[in-house]
């Protein structure tokens, strides 16, 4: 070995170019973004799980206002923009693209590790600093209150002071530019550094939902990138993109935001939908049904996903037809969506299987995205979202979608792959529990939700009219369920590490056929002694 | 009981009849419809809510049934199907199908919404501010701000949140053309009961109409997140017969007029 024996201690976590350190290093990141982002979270159920105010006031009151600054409706918009944030940057992210991207695609593919080493690290800590950075624009000038679109002219320098928002931006600015070196790094490791014998059509299908949502990344992100740049010098040198004071439009924003916005929603669960073909496939002993049909189903949803974007903006004013194209191309996405729910149904149909808590938290991905996606078909509808928009229905179906969907997608790859990342296999009896506590709390947070969006109630506010206070106490116990789940899921990642069974190279008896299953666990620095073959 | 429970599911999503202008505790359904607008949407979401139950319902029953059917103790061994083309053609045109019959609806809705009638009989001009409304009554030449009562200027009455010191007042049976605008930041006129949601955006002028057939209060709030009083600039609308309207806009004429 010499030149490439293991480093370890700083040199091995801090200098890493190994792809499965890195990987490690992103979902260290991702559970220390999810307990933050989900501290957040909690924070507003409690204050929302009565009427009046509770809560943020003692917030504000904290050390004479000088940690949050003294207001409390603007601390609770800074808990909003924050949570977001960090759950779509920094925990869903890192932990699907980034970690079990990191480590899973290169070992899925045959390849010793990711095409530029060096850029992978850059990009993992990037996205450190990035986090730092979101982190501390909470704690001066009063926070950014604007909500994760970031709509101007809140966002302005007169409606929103001081560094906070410009801190906000660039901590975006860094997670952007580090998705994107990310992003660079797996087109050029999937479409080079293949296995002899394993063409595109032959790829595990998780490696294709990777590299499909690299795309969208490489091409959503330096969007964002511009229109926050724009904002940028709005607020400090005197352009007006979107101050109609100067000529701009706030509505500029709003399509350069959701050209980037939309098709990041699809960034976050497209790695899903390949973790879920892997885990079903494996647990039922068959192989993936259709499996053509769902590669090109996700390329499609991610094609698609370029077009629909304005249906987030169909209150803002549009012409008629223009309101006609989006509620037609948004509806169009329910159809590929429905080849994935039905495939994977397939794949179960005629199975073996075994309730092992990767397929538990697979199957229960596979329900609960098919709530989410019908809640999508009727917020679709350009004309009846005269009803919807901004309110909780809406709160309600991104959740289903991507706080259930993507997560229960994250928690199975977890399950499904530990074994093989750590040596250590985690406790079936913890697993259970842990996937029944989760699938209870999220159904009864989000449930309740649909609700009070049919009775009206807007997103984003601290406080409500005291006919809501019902169903938003149920929604609040459920967040302390869940919460109380996603803490226990870090008992079960002491408990695996510390008492874990040693696992062999294959704890899931032969019944995938994914080169990863063929290493020892964990796998060795550099995975592969020859290039595996395929056949 | 067991009744009880049924007709609360039953009801689920489905538009109350029950109770009139304002959320109600418990609720799960909308707001009871008095505009035609709304009416259209009522009617278009029970029919969507049908569709997507019967589609959730499918899914699980199929769920449901692959997992009991094809257990690893069921099943002990699997089969190693991987296509059926007839079955994955059938998937992807039954989803379009019933896709194209949710499309028919939808557009018209959307375009009875968004087509606002030429002879609309009077002009309503709401300008969002931090954090109250701004009335203009063009035609009538008035103009006044709407300010949420604060918790001790509630009265008997009275709804925390949702009650104003001046509601805007619309005569009954009367197509009024909205129009809205943003006085500072974005913000979103919206009253469930009519089913209209008008983005206030500063630099632009948006359009709707509504016709209120009920005379009543009706109660909205801001949809479009605005700083930090987001959740404390109330819409409360007076809906009055054309008779009192008249009176109404005599009354206030003194206080609220434009013309000096």
């Amino acid at each position: 070995m010499g030149d490439h024996a293991n480093p370890t201690g700083f040199k091995r976590w801090f200098m890493s170019t190994n792809h499965k350190d890195i990987g490690t290093l992103y979902l260290i990141l991702a559970i220390i973004g999810g307990i933050i982002g989900g501290l957040f979270s909690v924070v507003m159920r409690m204050e929302l799980a009565e009427p009046g105010m509770q809560y943020f006031p003692m917030l504000a009151a904290f050390m004479d206002g000088a940690v949050f600054g003294g207001e409390a409706n603007q601390i609770y918009n800074v808990f909003l923009t924050a949570h977001a944030f960090i759950m779509v940057f920094f925990m869903i992210m890192p932990a699907l693209f980034g970690g079990f991207g990191n480590w899973f695609v290169p070992l899925q593919i045959g390849a010793p590790d990711m095409a530029f080493p060096r850029m992978n690290n850059i990009s993992f800590w990037l996205l450190a600093v990035a986090l730092l950075m979101l982190m501390a624009s909470a704690f001066v000038d009063g926070g950014v209150g604007t909500g994760w679109t970031v709509y101007p002219p809140l966002s302005n320098q007169i409606f929103q002071s001081g560094m906070a928002v410009d801190m906000g931006i660039f901590a975006l600015h860094l997670a952007g530019a580090a998705s994107i070196l990310g992003a660079i790094n797996m087109i050029v490791t999937i479409l080079n550094m293949r296995a002899p014998g394993m063409t595109l059509h032959k790829m595990p299908l998780f490696v294709w939902s990777i590299l499909i949502t690299a795309f969208l990344l490489v091409l959503a992100l330096p969007v964002l990138a511009g229109a926050i740049t724009m904002l940028l010098t709005d607020r400090n040198f005197g352009t007006s993109f979107f101050d109609p004071a100067g000529g701009g439009d706030p509505v500029f924003w709003q399509h350069l935001f959701w050209f980037f916005g939309h098709p990041e929603v699809y960034i976050i669960i497209l790695p899903g939908f390949g973790i879920i073909s892997h885990v079903v496939s494996t647990f039922s002993k068959k192989p993936v049904f259709g499996y053509l049909g769902m590669a090109y189903a996700m390329a499609s949803i991610g094609v698609v996903g370029f077009v629909v974007w304005a249906h987030h903006m169909y209150t803002t004013g549009f012409d008629v037809d223009t309101l006609a194209y989006f509620t037609i191309a948004t509806m169009v996405i329910a159809v590929p969506t429905g080849i994935k729910i039905f495939s994977w149904i397939a794949t179960m149909w005629g199975g073996s299987i075994e309730f092992k808590t990767p397929m538990l938290f697979a199957i229960g991905m596979i329900f609960l995205f098919t709530v989410g996606g019908v809640t999508g078909v009727v917020l679709a509808n350009g004309g009846l979202d005269r009803v919807f928009h901004d309110t909780y229905y809406v709160v309600a179906h991104f959740h289903y979608t991507m706080s259930m969907g993507a997560i229960f997608s994250a928690y199975a790859a977890f399950y499904y792959w530990i074994g093989k990342m750590s040596g250590r296999q985690y406790n079936e009896c913890l697993g259970k529990i842990h996937f029944w506590l989760t699938f209870i709390g999220v159904n009864i947070t989000f449930f309740p939700q649909h609700f009070l969006g049919l009775a009206g109630m807007p997103r984003r506010i601290p406080d409500y009219p005291d006919a809501f206070a019902g169903w938003n106490y149920v929604s609040s116990v459920g967040s302390y369920i869940s919460f109380a789940a996603a803490l226990f899921f870090i008992y079960i990642i002491y408990h695996t590490l510390k008492h874990g069974e040693k696992c062999e190279n294959d704890p899931w008896n032969d019944t995938s056929e994914t080169l990863e299953w063929t290493l020892p666990s964990p796998p060795d620095f550099h995975s592969y002694d020859e290039i595996p073959k395929i056949k | 009981m067991f009744k009880r429970l049924l007709f609360s599911v039953l009801s689920m999503f489905v538009a109350f009849s029950a109770h009139a202008d304002q959320p109600v505790p418990w609720q799960m359904g909308f707001q009871k419809s008095v505009t035609p607008i709304m009416d259209g949407f009522v009617a278009f979401h029970d029919m969507l809510f049908y569709i997507i139950t019967a589609v959730t319902i499918f899914v699980v029953i199929l769920i449901g049934y692959v997992c009991v059917k094809f257990s690893a103790k069921n099943n002990p061994v699997p089969s190693k199907t991987s296509h059926n083309t007839l079955i994955e053609i059938i998937w992807t045109a039954v989803p379009v199908i019933i896709l194209v019959i949710i499309a028919v609806p939808s557009m018209k809705t959307l375009y009875f919404n968004e087509t606002i009638p030429e002879d609309a009989e009077m002009t309503l001009k709401v300008i969002g501010k931090q954090w109250y409304w701004e009335y203009q009554y063009p035609d009538q030449g008035l103009s006044f701000e709407s300010n949420i009562l604060k918790d001790n200027e509630l009265k008997e009455g009275d709804i925390r949140l949702l009650s104003v010191d001046n509601p805007v007042v619309i005569p009954v049976n009367t197509t009024v053309r909205l129009q809205s605008t943003g006085g500072d930041v974005i913000h979103n006129w919206a009253v469930p009961a009519f089913g209209t949601k008008l983005e206030a955006v500063p630099g632009r002028l948006n359009e709707g109409w509504i016709r209120v057939r009920e005379t009543g209060t009706y109660y909205g709030q801001c949809s479009e997140l605005c700083g930090k009083d987001h959740g404390f600039m109330p819409v409360q609308v007076e809906v009055v017969t054309k008779e009192e309207f008249k009176n109404w806009v005599e009354k206030v004429k003194p206080e609220f007029g434009t013309e000096s």
